[in-house]
């Protein structure tokens, strides 16, 4: 299985195993839920803003390890980040995972460029940088709950 | 148990192919079979030879592909017993057939205080069209539990004598369950729901191309599956419906085909099937289809269920072993059609789809068009595999060694 470990690598593997930040967020000030139909993945991303700053991120959720390790190395990366900062950060993920050419320096981010192989997956490795990304432009934690409770309780 | 179709793999081109350098092994005939080669030359030889419009045509071309297709009609009619050809009314597929009775049927007949019966375990192509046409006419949507909490108990026959009450117009229920394998006692619903005084539609889609089917003796008066299930073309499906209601039901779409007289104003109606087949239909697949069952006959549907059950029997045991695996549906496999769905703690469905992929293996991962019942089951999703003529034992030896070596690499 040597051609997998370009898709699942260690950072993967790992962040899959010990999901950073994977935990409600009683105090958030702005949350999200996405989705994957096809699959049935879903992913909620709560923030709590202290101005422009992402001052803390959680998600939880349920999907395969290509998300929900995607979902934990990315509350690694856009805690502190504005919301700027944070679709920049996203861009650059966005490119590697498409096209599986990675930044020259260091980054984290750089072990899903095995993504780009597998097409049926690049979803599953955005979703809940999308998530975030809605959070971080419309949604609100009460909107949220209006539309759909279920979704913050997985 | 692979003795009884030990060459049968030469039929099927595309399984002898390599995926990820890897000989294929193909188990996802749930989701579509492979076709065997006399269903590939049939469709050739008529796009060759006698492509045509059907029905209205008096050429040469025009008869032959015409008595192709109502010929094809008649061999449809034989392969479940129906009682006249007039009973199949070819469709794209199960999911559209379904659609054609709940729209059609479900207009004319469903009022406020009425009810649609239909099954917590089955595909949303058995439930989404009745939450359409319910929802449209006031009608209510009713669901027979599935009873054990891996659904290893099948439905739950006591609650659904409770559910059959007089308000129950029409029973709407699966044969064999693409997420749980599990083969339903057809006769036994439809008589019950026939002494109820509720009409019955039995999804076929994962039955016809497994076992024998005799609409008459399952006493069914609505029956639906797909083409491509069951080693025929894709796009091609039938709706069989007992005479006396097709031909009191009306259509469900306007066009060519399906009319007597037009008018600017108004327009009359053919008899069934004719009257819901509006458009050109799909004659070469219909003709494809009778190709497939030919092809199956010639092998005989007893013997195509008994070699699916083995296998899945024999996956169902290998699969036992494994460490923390969870294995839906029914645990005698008499009960079970070629069908195991399964999964584990700690590792998604796709993760292990995309991994035994890697090892040349077809499997399918997720909810199986079956949201609710995964809901129910808290599930997000499981692994299946489903097998066909074609699937040997020593395949599902390189599933279970494959299975093994993914579980490994997660923990």
């Amino acid at each position: 299985m040597s051609e997998l470990n370009d898709l699942y690598q260690s950072v993967i593997l790992d962040h899959n195993k010990r999901p950073r930040n994977r935990r409600r967020m009683p105090n958030a000030t702005r949350a999200a839920t996405g989705d994957n139909p096809t699959c049935g993945d879903h992913c909620t991303v709560y923030l709590r803003l202290e101005g422009d700053r992402i001052a803390e991120i959680t998600f939880e959720g349920a999907g395969c390890a290509i998300s929900q390790a995607s979902a934990s190395l990315m509350t690694t990366l856009l805690k502190e980040k504005t919301a700027a900062e944070a679709a920049a950060t996203f861009e650059t993920f966005a490119t590697i995972v498409k096209t599986g050419r990675a930044p020259e320096e260091f980054c984290e981010m750089a072990a899903f460029a095995g993504v780009h192989a597998f097409p049926a997956r690049i979803k599953c490795a955005t979703l809940a940088w999308h998530a975030a990304l809605d959070a971080l432009r419309k949604e609100t934690l009460e909107t949220l709950n209006s539309r759909n409770p279920e979704t913050l309780t997985p | 148990m692979s003795d009884t179709f030990a060459h049968i793999r030469l039929d099927f081109p595309a399984l002898h192919q390599q995926v990820g350098a890897k000989p294929l092994v193909y188990l996802d005939n749930a989701a579509t079979t492979h076709k065997p080669r006399a269903v590939i030359d049939t469709l050739t030889r008529y796009y060759e030879h006698d492509n045509s419009n059907v029905h209205r045509g008096l050429h040469a071309l025009s008869m032959r592909a015409t008595d192709g297709y109502e010929a094809a009609r008649a061999r449809a009619a034989t392969f479940i017993n129906a009682a006249a050809p007039s009973e199949i009314v070819f469709t794209r597929g199960t999911t559209e057939s379904i659609n054609l009775v709940a729209q059609s049927w479900g207009t004319a007949n469903l009022r406020p205080g009425d009810t649609v019966l239909i099954t917590e375990m089955e595909h949303h192509s058995n439930l989404v069209p009745w939450q359409l046409i319910t929802q449209r006419t006031g009608a209510t949507l009713r669901h027979v539990p599935v009873a054990g909490e891996n659904a290893e108990h099948g439905l739950d026959l006591d609650a659904l004598d409770r559910l059959l009450t007089p308000t129950v117009k029409l029973f709407a229920f699966t044969h064999i369950s693409n997420t749980l394998g599990v083969i339903n006692p057809v006769a036994d619903l439809c008589a019950r729901a026939r002494k109820a005084g509720a009409l019955t539609l039995i999804d076929a889609a994962q039955s016809i191309g497994h076992e024998p089917i005799d609409v008459r003796a399952l006493g069914c008066d609505f029956l639906a599956f797909s083409g491509h299930k069951m080693a025929g073309p894709t796009g091609i499906g039938v709706l069989y419906g007992r005479r006396e209601l097709l031909d009191t039901m009306p259509p469900w779409q306007g066009g060519g085909g399906m009319i007597n007289t037009v008018e600017y104003t108004g327009s009359t109606w053919k008899p069934s099937p004719e009257r819901f087949e509006a458009g050109t239909p799909n004659v070469a697949d219909a003709i494809g289809l009778r190709a497939a069952m030919d092809y199956l006959d010639g092998l005989g549907r007893p013997a195509i269920a008994a070699h699916d059950t083995a296998l899945a029997a024999r996956c169902h045991e290998a699969l036992r072993a494994l460490p923390g695996i969870r294995i839906l549906g029914p645990l005698d496999s008499v009960q079970r059609g070629g069908t195991v769905s399964f999964a584990f703690k700690d590792v998604h469905a796709h993760d292990i789809v995309t991994l035994a992929d890697q090892d040349g293996i077809a499997l399918r991962g997720g909810h199986h068009c079956n949201q609710p019942l995964m809901k129910k089951l808290g599930l997000p999703s499981t692994t299946r595999a489903s097998f066909y003529v074609y699937n040997t034992p020593e395949e599902i030896d390189k599933l279970t060694a494959s299975l093994r070596r993914i579980l490994k690499f997660f923990t």
